[in-house]
């Protein structure tokens, strides 16, 4: 901190203010530090080009009449026949990879949040039920959480799939099944705190139901804990989802993500048709880490002041 | 001359445990290994308080006063004994009659950071039981009496959209009093009020519970540390320690005769504006822990006056003159 | 002329917001004797704690101790750096804290962290270190201090730790000990015991003690002179005696007056309107004006002057209460 310049206090001044150099900018909590900044300007980003697709993409991967198989495994910076190019390349079916990515990213990122949005609702909703109404409640709900954390998520994730096929639907049940205990815990832990202090007791004293008690005193003064686990498991909801698809599981043929994508160009790694798997990879590291850099920043934006 | 009791508890105490883990549980049944330790937070209580009467409650941390007013006000239920209102035990009242009385036994907390949701604007705060509860039937309605309570704690009713964290501690509670207000309570438990509060807006806040009683009636349990504060507004005071009810008196008899050591005690150490640069002489020995209570009497260790009987008996509740209770050996009368 | 222990003379330490700079602490001056107890009496916000850490360097940014001489023992602690400063606190100017749990490492024993107090400013032996230690426990009070040293502050009660946190004060025999409401959280019966040992130990060490709290009973019983603080000003300064019995600065009456024991019981105390100001809204000109009952013209243009009366005594009032109307 600079110290402050003698010519700037005033000995008479009245009310005691030292007037400091200008500097107005109000310093918004996420202003703080540019690495706030620039990750969530990343996420933003990725957000945009995933969710904006029609757009953007060059080329409907879905719509078989604009790609053709005699355009396939066409290296990076090749021409279509009509005067497209094909700039991160085509994979095995013709299809333009830049559109494949930008359709991938929106599946990933359509189930990840949508499967997190889920598990969160669930989640909050055991964690507060354990919280409030302790004991019995609470020790069988909590046994629950434990007997699902002890399951690695892949597993369970398989054999859920394994018994309903493939699906988006069927991948985004899959992944809440797995996830919503995370959640539950974390809120049971934040609302337990609040819930020893006196508001709350002064809300049974005016002879509120535990209902409302839950949804309308605890739940808000609670959530932010969850909410920010939230945001940095998105992406591990993403990794969840591209992992199972790599291995035949997860979506689909005709919705793929872009776990699905780097799964059909493995085969031809080893030709060194390289760009089919790679591509798709390096979007999801990247998608991945900028929803980890941002939920992380968030956290310690959140965490430090509140 | 006690009025009709509005609120009296007999034979009331409460035992706090952490529960056992099923591990524990099983080593006790097969081993008799221990199991957690229990705390007697109030032992055997009996006490009568009077319509429009101040009652003040009096005693250092870990005497279970905290705890009394929270099983009073309905918040806590007892592990034995029963709380009566208004003649009748309150686990047995109706569900109708029940949530009556606990919203006719309102309580003021300690905190007034901890006390008010952060998340919620003030005149919701205090709009919420009455349209919870059909206190008010119509949106004006609710608006007029939240203005009303505002009012009358000192507060201006503009203030409905700000939240707590907008106001200083000497106002927060007074929102914490508006909201008990609210509910047309008839008695109040007040835990530790001003505790948290400055100096000169204690006095703000003792002179707005004392007109408060005089506008409404109300009837108070005062629950404080300080006995100089329980002094200037309570009728009788009763004395705790450790669980145990040791001394009950009106006001200025237990001020200008204090029976019980423990009271003399307290009221030797109320530092006073007028004794200038006196000796202490400090009652001797360490608050003892609930978990861990000396035998008999519990106050022996620190007691100067201790005997060999005080270390064996724990000595009863006797009155010893007209209003007057004493749990300790050596008075038999006043 | 002087035989003051400490001479603090227009201290200003402020606060630094986004929009400018506020005082917490606004020039000040004051002085402690060899030996005495002063009292540093204030409520929330009126910059008594402030106080207390300007003298020895703990104001950590956004604080700043901008301006003023703190001149003790021949040297001005305002204008020494840190590594300066660190040397003089805790040998020679020691701090004992109100939360004494917070003030103790949890996870070191508590003879471990005393020990460390000594060796940090005097390269003695061990086993010098742990006897001036025992020594020190034994003097505040704290039986079996052979045992209990090997203890964690956890295992001790909060009367104990405050003890503890004395002793701790006291080990390196100090000139000054600044007390920040060290009795504030604890019971009157636990209060009692710590006072009386800070008084026997005060009149056995000779050690100059600026005792900070809000409460003046406790001032009263234990102090020789007392300076009362409302919104970074020190409003009155005198001995207990004149300033308990004469108070000249409305808001020392207000004070008093509003006492409980003061009053008579059952009837309606004399309060003060309104509350204390924040730091980034004190009003112009004098700070208590809007709580004042004699406020002139005067109170809302300038900062009051400083009056001397007899034996030190001065208060900082553009409308005093006049000696003649005390009772």
């Amino acid at each position: 901190m600079k110290k402050l310049k003698r010519e700037h206090i005033d000995p008479l001044l009245v009310p005691p203010i030292v007037k400091t150099p200008k500097r107005v900018w109000h310093l918004a909590r996420i202003n703080r530090r540019p690495s706030i900044r620039s990750s969530l300007i990343i996420l933003a980003i990725v957000l945009v080009t995933g969710l904006l697709l029609p757009v953007l993409a060059p080329q409907n991967p879905y719509d078989l009449a604009t790609f053709s198989i005699m355009e396939n495994r066409l290296p990076p910076g090749s021409e279509s026949f009509d005067g497209m190019t094909f700039w991160l390349g085509t994979d095995s079916q013709g299809r333009d990879m830049v559109s494949a990515i930008l359709y991938g990213m929106r599946i990933s990122l359509m189930v990840g949040l949508v499967a997190t949005t889920i598990a969160l609702m669930i989640g909050i909703c055991v964690g507060l039920a354990a919280a409030t109404f302790g004991s019995r409640v609470d020790a069988v709900l909590m046994r629950l959480v434990d007997f699902v954390l002890g399951f690695p998520s892949i597993l369970v994730a398989l054999v859920l799939l394994a018994a309903l096929g493939r699906g988006v639907d069927k991948v985004i049940f899959a992944i809440v099944m797995v996830q919503w205990a995370h959640y539950a815990r974390v809120m049971r832990a934040s609302a337990m705190v609040e819930r020893q202090k006196e508001y709350i007791e002064a809300a049974e004293n005016l002879g509120y139901s535990k209902l409302r008690i839950m949804f309308r005193h605890l739940l808000p003064n609670s959530i932010s804990a969850v909410l920010v686990i939230a945001t940095i498991r998105v992406a591990v909801a993403i990794t969840l989802e591209a992992t199972l698809s790599f291995l035949g599981v997860g979506v689909p043929v005709t919705q793929p993500s872009l776990g699905l994508l780097v799964a059909s160009g493995f085969e031809f790694l080893m030709s060194g048709e390289y760009w089919i798997s790679v591509y798709p990879g390096v979007a999801l590291v990247i998608l991945i880490f900028s929803l980890n850099l941002a939920g992380d920043r968030l956290r310690e934006a959140f965490d430090s002041r509140r | 001359m006690i009025d009709a009791p509005i609120i009296s508890v007999e034979d009331l105490s409460r035992k706090f445990q952490r529960p056992p883990v099923l591990a524990e549980r099983l080593l006790h049944m097969v081993f008799n290994s221990k199991l957690p330790p229990v705390v007697n937070a109030v032992i055997d209580m009996d006490l009568t308080i009077a319509h429009n009467e101040v009652m003040g409650l009096v005693g250092e941390s870990g005497c279970g006063k905290s705890t009394l007013g929270r099983m009073i006000s309905g918040i806590l239920p007892p592990t034995k004994g029963q709380v009566v209102y208004e003649g009748t035990d309150v686990s047995d009242l109706s569900s109708a009659d029940k949530l009556a009385y606990t919203l006719a036994v309102q309580m003021v907390f300690q905190d007034p950071y901890a006390s008010l949701n952060p998340r919620q604007k003030i005149g919701d705060m205090i709009a919420e039981p009455l349209q919870v509860h059909g206190i008010t039937t119509s949106r004006a309605e609710t608006i007029a009496r939240v203005d009303q309570v505002l009012d009358e704690v000192g507060l201006d009713p503009d203030y409905k959209s700000r939240f707590p964290h907008q106001f200083s501690g000497g106002q927060r509670q007074r929102i914490g009093i508006a909201r008990a207000l609210a509910v047309n309570p008839k008695f109040l438990v007040c835990d530790e009020p001003i505790a948290a509060l400055d100096v000169s807006i204690q006095a703000q806040v003792i002179n707005l519970f004392m007109d408060l009683r005089d506008n409404h009636g109300f009837t108070y349990l005062f629950i404080s540390h300080d006995l100089s504060v329980v002094r200037h507004i309570a009728d009788r005071i009763a004395i705790m320690y450790l669980g145990r009810l040791v001394e009950l008196a009106p006001t200025h008899e237990l001020f200008a005769e204090p029976a019980h050591p423990y009271t003399q005690a307290l009221l030797g150490e109320i530092p006073s504006i007028k004794r200038r640069r006196r000796k202490f002489q400090a009652v001797k020995g360490e608050l003892p822990s609930p978990l861990d209570p000396p035998p008999g009497c519990t106050f022996h260790p620190r007691c100067s006056h201790a005997r060999s009987r005080c270390k064996e008996e724990a000595p009863v509740l006797r009155t010893i003159g007209p209003e007057r209770q004493c749990a300790c050996h050596l008075i038999n009368k006043i | 002329m002087n035989d003051h222990l400490l001479t603090v003379s227009d201290l200003l330490t402020v606060f630094h917001f986004s929009e400018g700079a506020y005082a917490a602490v606004n020039r000040i001056s004051f002085h402690l004797k060899k030996g005495e107890v002063l009292g540093l009496v204030g409520e929330s916000g009126s910059g008594k704690s402030v106080t207390g850490q300007s003298l020895i360097g703990l104001i950590d940014p956004p604080g700043e101790v901008v301006s003023g001489k703190i001149l003790f023992k021949g040297r001005n602690l305002a204008a020494m750096s840190d590594e300066e400063l660190r040397l003089v606190r805790g040998k020679e100017i020691a701090m004992i804290f109100q939360d004494s749990l917070s003030a103790l490492n949890p996870v070191l024993k508590i003879g471990e962290q005393m020990i460390e107090a000594i060796t940090e400013h005097d390269a003695i032996a061990l086993e010098v270190a742990r006897d001036r230690t025992i020594k020190a426990l034994k003097q505040v009070g704290i039986t079996a201090p052979e045992a209990r040293i090997d203890q964690y502050p956890h295992e001790f009660s909060g009367g104990m730790r405050q003890r503890v946190a004395i002793a701790t004060a006291l080990l390196n025999n100090p000139d000054i000990i600044i007390a920040d409401e060290p009795t504030t959280a604890l019971d009157v019966t636990i209060q009692g015991q710590i006072l009386s040992e800070v008084q026997n130990l005060q009149k056995n060490t000779g050690t100059a003690i600026i005792w900070i709290t809000h409460d003046l009973g406790v001032v009263s019983e234990l102090a020789d002179r007392v300076a009362i603080m409302y919104a970074g000003l020190i409003i009155e300064v005198g001995t207990i005696d004149d300033v308990l019995d004469q108070p000249r600065h409305p808001y020392t009456r207000g004070l008093l007056d509003s006492i409980p024991a003061e009053n008579e019981p059952g009837v309606r105390l004399h309060q003060i309107d309104g509350s204390a100001p924040r730091l980034s809204a004190f009003p112009v000109g004098c700070p208590f004006r809007p709580r004042c009952s004699r406020k002139v013209i005067a109170c809302k243009d300038s900062l009051p002057p400083i009056s001397k009366g007899d034996r030190g005594h001065t208060w900082t009032c553009h409308n005093p209460i006049p000696e003649e109307t005390q009772s």
